[in-house]
């Protein structure tokens, strides 16, 4: 196994495109170290990014966004002063990942390249409209978060791209956001269902909606019809009920050890309606 | 038997002193399983069949051993086909077949080669290059479908006398047991409820992973460090495995990282062993979490039927009850104490129990605290349940009209002597939680249990100190606070402080032979045993001021840890304290010591009573469990604390059982969950504060009264927390776990 640690991504991104066979980006490791130990994946070629100037940073712009870097780390995140004010769904979302030993390592960019459908963070993203910028042999471009993954452990990032930087956009006034998820226990555990939800405000009337869904099919999911639901509404009970049906009808999960088709289908549609309220909630200016 | 010394009035038992190992666990002192090493050491690992029942057609090691960094390889053919001795042949077999597959590979994970190298990883690395050709057979995972006369033949003639004939050669022991006349009680019956439960396996899920340091000599002299609830049980096992003298193997425990009842017997210790004597090298094996939940014993899983008849006023008029328990691909699956237990803690007319010992393509099941009685309690506590449902009667007050008492004619037999069971209802009856009123959503469920408890084979040797401070050597592992419990007895009886007496598991070499930490034994019979060996040091430091004094032995009594005349015609001397009797020992006619070795008989029955809220939130299933009352009689609490922490451990690993802990096997007869991740137990903002409440009703087998309280504690929590569930959601959950899938699919069953 080779193991780089560059100062750069231009250099990152060379590295990754000359290396045979396994490559994989070390950040966190959470998940990558994880899959080592367990013989799950040997890297012939280990990336460790961390040591690039400002991978750490979690910046606010002048424009009211958001960069953060690709190794600033959950606990970072929660502790910020002013990110969780912007963005509480997304921080919290973070939040949920593991214990605090792996909050202490855990990044966002980490769990979105792991490409599982059940990431807490990714959905969250989703439904904030995050977006990626993506280093490769090429330069750099912007990609979607909900571009990136493309199936359990598959991402559409190509022989020698990386992520070098999360940008999260400005909140803007009256909006709001929150992701909630479905797990057996409290916490250190994995989603069973997860959703984001994040929306603005005109008065009572819901303007702008993005509705996620996690672990409910290969990949996280925007749901528009979600967003249909509820966009135009007051978030009044019709309209709650139209989100979960649109939630459900979104599904398409599979029956495992985590949980039934029924099931997923039936909760992804509960969690809903529960995160809509709360992002309603707080666009509104209320504690939630 | 009766002990008419019984002690009442105490000084240090029942005090809360610190642990004596809590320094050392703490600060990272403490030596567990994998922390040995030795110089020259080699690391083990272990090749793991990937399929749930295959013919091992051949296996071709050459690759592995042309590697330079391994050291020796071994499989089923370097395990000396010894002929094991007489009684224990069958068990030993068994153990031996589970610890290195012979023929059949018979259940994922079952060992099938090992390696010995320089490094772990290289004794990794060179597991991949061991090939092994197997012939895919077809496997049955399930108790019910194993017993169905389509099941394949886990191996024939596995079955003993008690199995009656036209029965799947699965079924391999059968119990029946009970007394009266079941269908005339039925017949006076106002309601009869029948009805199914099924639970699945759970793992005891001690934290520590099975671990052990091994060397053995070709001159069959050997040495062997692992983490274990019994060395000499080990020792004896390994022994016979290997074909070497029992005494030649000396055995040390290691701390003990948890083991609730699945470190009773061995699984890597005779492979490293194996390995050390072909390699000349001592042998390190640890396993992995996901070795341990796929080659290591859960519980049983258990399918079963029960019958009530109940009068409209809640007396029980008849019970019955079929127990089926798979236990793995081998027999020892607890059928009949499952049967035995169910009823146990009703004085009934008319009762008939009968248990099934089922075998499975799955591990080898390993006891886990009162093995198997918690899912017979699950099922007859939960038709209990209903019954005071329908007929519109307080659960504990139908428990109390039927409770067994003193006299009581067990289910399984014998009549009970003084127990405490009605007390712990009482007790429950009277606790604030049972009239503290319910939230909307919420339900509450009581469930009685019983254990039998264990005396077993006990030596315990205590030694004096020249300056007054005292050894005590015991051989039972400390899986509770123990040592803790140890000290305080012979403190009592020694009359010398708590921190003078140094407490030490002993290894096999040091003190004879000891049963494993199981039973809940350890408290009681090693507790008896140091009672014991106390009192026996104390006649000897009597004899001696007795000899100083010129008086006769009968004149000397002792009386706060000091020899004193037993009374005024005895001779006006001043108090002689211990460690002046010991100052002088060595010219008064040497050492003194104290000795027990004997299997303490009268370990006493216990009971418990439970109380459980629950809450469960209607559109997604989940279940939280908002109130926990633990009720339990302990005989006399030696140490209260650990008292307490044996009744809260029960209810934690209780509410894991009941709620989310089970093995998923998919269709290829794999286990699907084998890390902590998706094999779900408690994490601790999952559980309420449990309280407890320590009922002592003295065991009259114990001089201080102690009944064992290390299993009992898991009897109740499946049934109450059922019973739980099913009034909050207002659906009879019959299935365990009672994750929310299952909750939910209930509820919507239920319109």
């Amino acid at each position: 196994m080779d193991y780089h640690s560059p100062a750069s991504f231009a250099e990152a991104s060379a590295l990754a495109a000359n290396a045979t066979g396994v490559t994989r980006f070390l950040a966190g490791g959470t998940d990558v170290l994880v899959q080592l130990r367990s013989e799950l994946v040997t890297p012939d070629t280990l990336i460790d990014i961390k040591k690039i100037d400002g991978v750490s940073d979690i910046t606010r712009n002048a424009d009211g966004s958001w960069t953060l870097g690709v190794a600033a780390t959950g606990a970072e995140m929660s502790e910020h002063p002013e990110l969780g004010s912007d963005w509480p769904g997304v921080v919290e979302a973070m939040d949920l990942i593991g214990s605090t030993q792996v909050q202490g390592r855990a990044t966002l960019t980490g769990n979105l390249c792991n490409g599982s459908p059940a990431a807490d963070s990714v959905p969250a993203m989703v439904a904030a409209g995050v977006t990626v910028s993506v280093t490769g042999p090429d330069g750099t471009r912007d990609v979607a978060v909900e571009e990136i993954p493309t199936g359990p452990g598959k991402t559409s990032l190509s022989k020698g791209e990386v992520i070098s930087a999360v940008k999260i956009p400005a909140r803007g006034d009256n909006a709001g956001d929150a992701y909630l998820r479905f797990i057996p226990r409290t916490e250190m555990d994995i989603a069973v269902v997860g959703v984001g939800v994040s929306l603005r405000l005109d008065g009572d009337t819901v303007t702008e909606a993005r509705v996620s869904l996690g672990a409910v099919a290969p990949t996280v999911l925007l749901v528009e019809d979600c967003a249909k639901a509820i966009i135009g509404s007051t978030l009044d009970d019709a309209a709650l009920d139209a989100l979960a049906a649109a939630a459900s009808a979104a599904c398409n999960p599979i029956d495992d050890k985590r949980g039934t088709i029924a099931f997923r289908t039936e909760v992804a549609g509960v969690l809903a309606k529960r995160a809509a309220k709360i992002a309603y909630a707080r666009a509104k200016g209320e504690k939630a | 038997m009766a002990l008419d010394d019984r002690k009442t009035d105490f000084t240090f038992v029942g005090t809360r002193p610190n642990r004596p190992d809590g320094l050392d666990k703490v600060t990272g002192r403490a030596k567990f399983g994998a922390d040995m090493s030795a110089p020259g050491m080699l690391h083990g690992a272990i090749l793991r069949s990937p399929h749930a029942h295959a013919r091992i057609v051949k296996i071709d090691t050459s690759k592995a051993e042309a590697l330079k960094d391994v050291k020796a390889v071994v499989t089923r053919a370097d395990f000396a086909d010894v002929p094991f001795k007489p009684g224990l042949a069958g068990e030993f077999w068994n153990v031996l077949e589970n610890v290195m597959a012979g023929e059949k590979a018979l259940y994922d994970g079952h060992a099938v080669a090992a390696v010995a190298a320089t490094s772990a990883l290289a004794a990794r690395d060179a597991l991949k290059l061991i090939e092994v050709e197997y012939e895919v057979l077809p496997h049955v995972t399930d108790v019910d479908k194993a017993m169905a006369p389509d099941a394949p033949v886990i191996r024939e003639g596995a079955a003993d006398y008690s199995v009656p004939e036209g029965m799947h050669p699965n079924v391999v022991r059968y119990h029946e047991s009970g007394h009266g006349d079941v269908d005339a009680g039925f017949a006076e019956a106002d309601l009869v409820l029948e009805d199914s439960f099924v639970t699945e396996a759970t793992h005891q899920g001690y934290i520590e992973p099975h671990a052990c340091l091994g060397l053995l000599g070709n001159d069959g002299k050997g040495e062997l460090w692992c983490t274990t609830q019994g060395h000499w049980i080990a020792q004896k096992t390994c022994a016979a495995l290997l074909g070497i003298e029992t005494s030649q193997l000396r055995v040390t425990a290691s701390e003990i990282g948890g083991g609730f009842g699945g470190k009773t017997t061995v699984f890597i210790e005779p492979v490293a062993l194996a390995l050390s004597r072909k390699a000349n090298r001592p042998v390190k094996l640890v396993m992995t979490r996901s070795e341990v939940f796929r080659a290591t014993g859960p519980t049983a899983s258990a399918s079963m039927d029960i019958k009530i008849g109940m009068k409209n006023d809640g007396t029980i008029t008849a019970a019955c009850g079929e127990f089926r328990l798979q236990g793995g691909a081998f027999p020892g699956a607890p059928g009949d104490m499952t049967a035995m237990c169910a009823f146990a803690a009703y004085n009934l007319t008319n009762v008939k129990q009968i248990g099934y010992d089922v075998m499975a393509n799955r591990p080898k099941q390993a006891a886990y605290r009162a093995p198997g009685a918690p899912m017979g309690a699950f099922a007859v506590e939960s038709v209990i349940d209903e019954m005071c449902n329908k007929l519109g009667l307080d659960p504990i007050e139908v428990r109390l009209k039927n409770a067994a008492h003193e006299g009581t004619k067990a289910s399984y037999g014998p009549r009970y002597e003084r127990i405490g069971l009605v007390e712990t209802l009482e007790a429950a009856k009277a606790h604030p939680h049972y009239s503290a009123p319910l939230k909307p959503g919420q339900g509450r469920g009581v469930s009685c249990g019983f254990w039998f408890n264990h005396g077993g084979e006990t030596s315990v040797t205590l030694a004096l100190s020249e300056d007054g401070s005292a050894q005590l050597m015991v051989g039972t592992p400390d899986i509770g606070g123990s040592r803790a419990s140890m000290a305080l007895m012979a403190a009592e009886v020694l009359g010398i402080p708590y921190e003078n007496i140094r407490v030490t598991v002993a290894d096999t070499a040091t003190l004879g032979y000891n049963d494993v930490s199981h039973g809940s034994r350890v408290t009681y019979a090693s507790g008896l045993a140091t009672i014991k060996a106390a009192r026996h040091a104390v006649e000897k430091l009597c004899e001696r001021a007795a000899a100083k004094w010129d008086i006769p032995v009968e004149a000397v009594k002792w009386e706060n840890g000091c020899a004193v005349p037993s009374g005024p015609n005895a001779g006006d001397f001043d108090p002689m304290p211990l460690a002046d009797i010991t100052a002088k020992m060595g010219r008064t006619g040497g050492p003194i010591s104290g000795h027990f070795e004997a299997t303490p008989e009268g370990a006493g029955v216990s009971f418990g009573t439970h109380i459980v809220d629950a809450e469960v939130d209607p559109e997604t299933g989940k279940t939280t469990i908002t109130r926990y009352t633990v009720i339990q009689d302990a005989g006399k609490a030696i140490h209260p604390t650990y008292v307490e922490g044996q009744f809260q451990g029960g209810a934690a690993q209780g509410i894991g059982w009941a709620l989310n802990e089970e093995y998923i096997y998919g269709e290829d007869g794999r286990l699907q969950n084998s890390i902590f991740l998706d094999y779900r137990i408690p994490v601790a903002s999952d559980l309420p504060m449990i309280d407890t409440v320590i009922v002592e009703v003295p065991n009259p087998g114990h001089p201080f009264g102690v009944r064992g309280v290390g299993e009992t504690g898991i009897v109740p929590p499946l049934a109450a927390i059922a019973n739980a569930v099913s009034n909050a959601a207002g659906v009879r959950m019959k299935q365990l776990p009672m994750s929310p899938p299952r909750i939910l699919a209930a509820l919507k069953d239920n319109g």
